[in-house]
């Protein structure tokens, strides 16, 4: 067994491991110690990960585990997101006396999603995509005494039960079909049936159960309630992480399909539906975690575009990637802002924000900015990409969907840039503390960073594949 | 060298009000007038260095920047670019020196401006057509925060609706600047490279698409009719000194853009469609000129009357564009008229909406009727405020008469039909501007503006150098022919 092949996952798996055991037997005063353990497991992890690049792109495990750029790639942009979302935890989790278990489940969460991204047999992305619900549900309803979390953490588990167990049925049918796990079996004996019914009826479950992880249609309705009411920290991990490898799993599924399926249409139908839903959605929101919440729809939406061309064009997953990337840091400087200023949602209570904390105002805006897609930050080079894929894809209707999309969006982003630069301060404004603010620093910096030096973040994505 | 320079230093000023030392009102003013004189002594070296008789873009630079989009830093100059860019950067010189308001947030104005300023000579410079989307999204965002920020009326509103309708041009400029990179072979943002190869020649309905959504995005920005309703909230809202870089230098990133894209570099596509685009050109003439007759409001009378002068410029780039071969020199003279009026516009109508904002500070208020014989009250600004509206009408002697001069012969020998009812719009604009000399200088003087007072000496001394350039350019047009015809001749495929 090639067990270096999966390093940086076992990291994962020993650090959450490790936290576990140490915060059974510690007391509570160490407990924060468990932040410094996840993201040594995740330094780990990454160090990992970079030995791995740089290879041919192989099958390993067996034949049920990629090492690609794709998955390389999606991993590290994973790992960071993650070290990020721990980064801003300890302040946060501060009250909560036993916390330390916290950390295992982000990682194991974590594991869970590059499962997803690297998994090339059915099995194995079932376990990826359970194992990252599983802990998310609990990541979500962590302040267990506070309703609205609640609430989201029970929304989230009801929708994702539905579509988890959709899902597997999808997987089942497909192996009753072929007779295998394997994808390279799997797309070796897909063509060889002729009930292309049940194929279909397979692709639209797996399709659901993805769009679940991935936050959109129709499986979407989770992501407000879960930016609203899941801690902050966690709702920075779950907006971004799940996603990358949900997106990354759909490129690797389509791509078994027979030729006969139309299923780039379906995928374009899910991405229009998707962004216009999720914009639709932000459009008159007052709360700003909502908002957010919201507006990761719409960008799971534009994440489709990539995915339905993948069969048509050989920028798709180059330029998914690098949207993903683009996507992440901004998410996560957006999310990094509301954990710093203690979660504050209300848009009314942003009013003035500017005068009293101008930093944290120039972060958010620059998040919200490239989101829109505005030049040279890094969502404008993710956008570029999508849509010079798509259109080479030929599927120009969508791109100019997605552009009235961007529109759409730019009004809703101005409706929060609006009152935090322009009306008076509200009142007080208190902080999450110094490290906080250092994690929102360094993730608004890579926005501006990874824009201006898109060169590296094309290079890297486009190499290997 | 000097071109990067010419961004940087706007750009360094910009960071440093927005961040460095907490100057105050009048510090942040003399350094951001002090900045912004920078970039225009660069531009007016780099005439010194530009060599009329020599290839088509000069003083080149090509940095790449995301070599693997076949994406550069690439700046430089023809003959148009530096005669926009040189009047752009001088009024941004009186823009910063003209007073204005700041609301306490003097640093924060400044910083604005001057990122404003980057984004502007930007976009004239840029060789690169993702470089220029670049500087074109820039301006909207710094543009933004200054309407909303210090204008008056219902700023934010105005701020939002121009971000948004503008945003809308410039994703149509993107899909067009997509099409064409894709048709491009080997895929590049070059701008010579592309205007060399011609894209999309031949290509049928895609072509005419591409040309669409260009036309489209720089006929919001221009903006042409039917594309103009964000234009004048905008500017009634917006700050003077904002208002006479939206209409000064804002506007001409349209111009600037129809006749350094499509022009350029899809002539064939171009030619089939200039009669539309002439079209819409003498529409808005029309349209902008009666609309405009009919305000009682200062700033949207102006604001409208832009909208008939930006048609002037198009109708030019139309007729420049109008055929592949043939009538060279009618379309050369369109086209150096075309970018005669964009200086001449953006000095004139610059001087106008800083008069404007004169009266706003004195009256607060841009009803034209609130006011009546101010000439013995206040000369210096009457004098100014003729002398501006007289050019804006085109009076001989002056910029715009020269400009609209050339746009009309190079008309007359490509659409004699369209230039004849073009030639209305001088005639109405001339009406418009007179009375509304005569309702604000002549007649009775309300007694509220018993101590209305005249221009003061930094008011004097930007708006007296702006309309002495007009007069200079009318009498002696040669030094900006020198520079600008050479390159239209060589867009209008005259040798």
């Amino acid at each position: 067994m090639p067990v270096a092949d999966l390093l940086p996952e076992l990291a994962l798996l020993v650090g959450a491991v490790v936290i576990v055991l140490f915060a059974s037997f510690s007391p509570r005063s160490y407990q924060p110690v468990c932040a410094g353990l996840a993201l040594v497991a995740i330094a780990l992890a990454v160090f990992f990960t970079v030995m791995q690049s740089g290879g041919a792109p192989r099958l390993t495990f067996s034949g049920v585990w990629a090492l690609d750029t794709m998955a390389i790639y999606a991993k590290l942009l994973m790992l960071v997101s993650g070290a990020f979302a721990i980064a801003l935890s300890p302040r946060w989790m501060e009250t909560d006396r036993r916390h330390g278990e916290y950390y295992a489940l982000l990682l194991f969460s974590l594991l869970g999603a590059v499962m997803m991204a690297s998994a090339t047999d059915s099995m194995e992305l079932i376990v990826g995509v359970l194992l990252s619900s599983v802990t998310g549900y609990a990541l979500v309803a962590y302040h267990r005494a506070w309703a609205p979390a609640l609430e989201a953490g029970m929304k989230y588990f009801l929708i994702g039960a539905l579509a988890n167990a959709l899902f597997v049925i999808g997987i089942v049918l497909i192996f009753g079909l072929t007779g295998a796990t394997g994808y390279p079996d799997i797309a070796l004996e897909l063509p060889r049936h002729d009930s292309p019914l049940i194929v279909i009826v397979a692709l639209a479950f797996v399709v659901i159960g993805l769009a679940f992880k991935l936050g959109a249609f129709p499986a979407h309705a989770w992501l407000p309630d879960v930016a609203q009411g899941a801690p902050a920290p966690v709702a920075a991990l779950l907006t971004v992480v799940p996603k990358i490898g949900a997106a990354i799993a759909l490129v690797r599924f389509v791509q078994l399909l027979p030729g006969t399926i139309e299923w780039a249409w379906v995928i374009a139908g899910i991405s229009a539906l998707t962004m216009t839903l999720g914009n639709l959605g932000a459009m008159w929101q007052n709360d700003f975690r909502r908002l957010l919440g919201w507006s990761a729809v719409s960008q799971s939406g534009y994440a489709l575009m990539a995915v339905a061309v993948v069969g048509a064009s050989d920028e798709a997953v180059p330029s998914l990637l690098v949207f993903l990337a683009a996507y992440a840091v901004a998410n996560i400087t957006a999310f990094a802002a509301v954990v710093h200023l203690r979660g504050r949602t209300a848009l009314d209570d942003y009013r003035g924000l500017a005068r009293v904390r101008p930093w944290t105002t120039i972060a958010i805006i620059l998040a919200l900015l490239s989101f829109v897609g505005i030049p040279p930050l890094a969502g404008f080079f993710g956008k570029f990409l999508l849509f010079r894929a798509t259109l080479d894809g030929g599927y120009a209707w969508l791109v100019v969907v997605a552009l009235a999309n961007t529109v759409l969006s730019l009004f809703y982003y101005l409706r929060v840039i609006g009152p935090i630069v322009f009306d008076k301060p509200a009142g007080e404004v208190s902080d999450l503390g110094k490290t906080a603010a250092a994690a929102l620093m360094v993730a608004a910096l890579l926005v501006l960073a990874l824009g201006l030096w898109a060169q590296g973040l094309i290079a890297l994505a486009v190499s290997g594949t | 060298m000097i071109l990067t320079l010419t961004l940087a230093v706007p750009l360094a000023g910009a960071l440093i009000l927005a961040f460095g030392p907490r100057f105050r009102e009048q510090t942040a003013r003399r350094f951001a007038v002090a900045t912004a004189t920078v970039p225009l002594l660069l531009l007016i070296g780099a005439w010194f260095r530009f060599d009329p008789a020599g290839p088509q873009f000069q003083l080149v630079l090509d940095v790449p920047w995301v070599p693997s989009l076949g994406m550069g830093f690439r700046l430089g100059v023809d003959g148009i670019a530096l005669a926009v860019a040189s009047m752009s950067a001088l009024l941004f010189v009186g823009a910063a020196a003209y007073p204005v308001d700041t609301k306490g947030m003097a640093r924060q104005y400044y910083a604005w401006l001057l990122f404003l300023e980057m984004g502007s000579l930007g976009l004239f410079l840029a060789l690169d057509l993702l470089l220029f989307y670049v500087f074109f999204d820039l301006s909207l965002v710094g543009m933004y925060f200054l309407i909303a920020r210090w204008g008056h009326g219902r700023p934010r509103y105005a701020a939002l609706k121009f971000f948004i309708y503008t945003l809308v041009g410039s994703l149509a400029l993107l899909l067009g600047i997509l099409g064409l990179y894709l048709a491009a072979e080997p895929a590049t943002f070059d701008m010579r490279a592309l205007i060399e190869q011609q894209p999309l020649a031949g290509g049928g309905a895609l072509a005419g698409l591409v040309l669409l959504a260009f036309i489209i995005g720089f006929a919001i920005k221009t903006p042409l009719v039917p594309f103009h309703t964000w234009l004048p909230r905008a500017h009634v809202d917006a700050p003077a000194p904002a208002s006479a870089l939206l209409a000064g230098v804002l506007l001409k990133m349209g111009t600037f853009g129809l006749l350094r894209i499509p022009l350029a570099m899809m002539r064939e596509t171009f030619a089939a469609w200039a009669p539309w685009i002439a079209l819409m050109a003498v529409l808005s003439i029309i349209y902008g000129a009666l609309v405009a007759l009919g305000q009682n409001d200062m700033k949207r009378r102006i604001a409208y009357t832009s909208i008939n002068h930006m048609g002037y410029t198009v109708l030019g780039i139309a007729v420049a564009g109008a055929m592949l071969e043939g009538n060279e020199t009618a379309r050369q003279l369109a086209l150096t008229g075309a970018t005669l009026e964009m200086v001449a516009h953006g000095l004139i109508t610059g001087s106008l909406f800083l008069v404007a904002g004169s009266f706003w500070q004195r009256g607060e208020t841009y009803d034209i009727d609130a006011y009546g014989g101010l000439a013995a009250q206040a000369p210096r600004l009457m004098l100014l405020t003729v002398l501006a509206s007289f050019a804006s009408f085109g009076l001989p002697g002056m910029a715009g008469f020269v400009a609209e001069f050339h746009i009309f012969v190079g008309t007359f020998a490509v659409y004699p039909w369209l230039a004849a009812v073009g030639l209305l719009g001088i005639v109405i604009t001339a009406a418009l501007f007179l009375q509304m000399l005569q309702r604000l200088f002549l007649g009775a003087r309300p007694e509220r503006w018993a101590d209305f007072g005249d221009l003061r000496f930094s008011e004097y001394v930007v708006l007296g150098v702006l309309v002495a350039l007009t007069v200079l350019i009318g009498v002696y047009p040669r030094f900006l022919l020198d520079i600008i015809v050479p390159s239209s001749r060589w867009l209008v495929g005259g040798g």
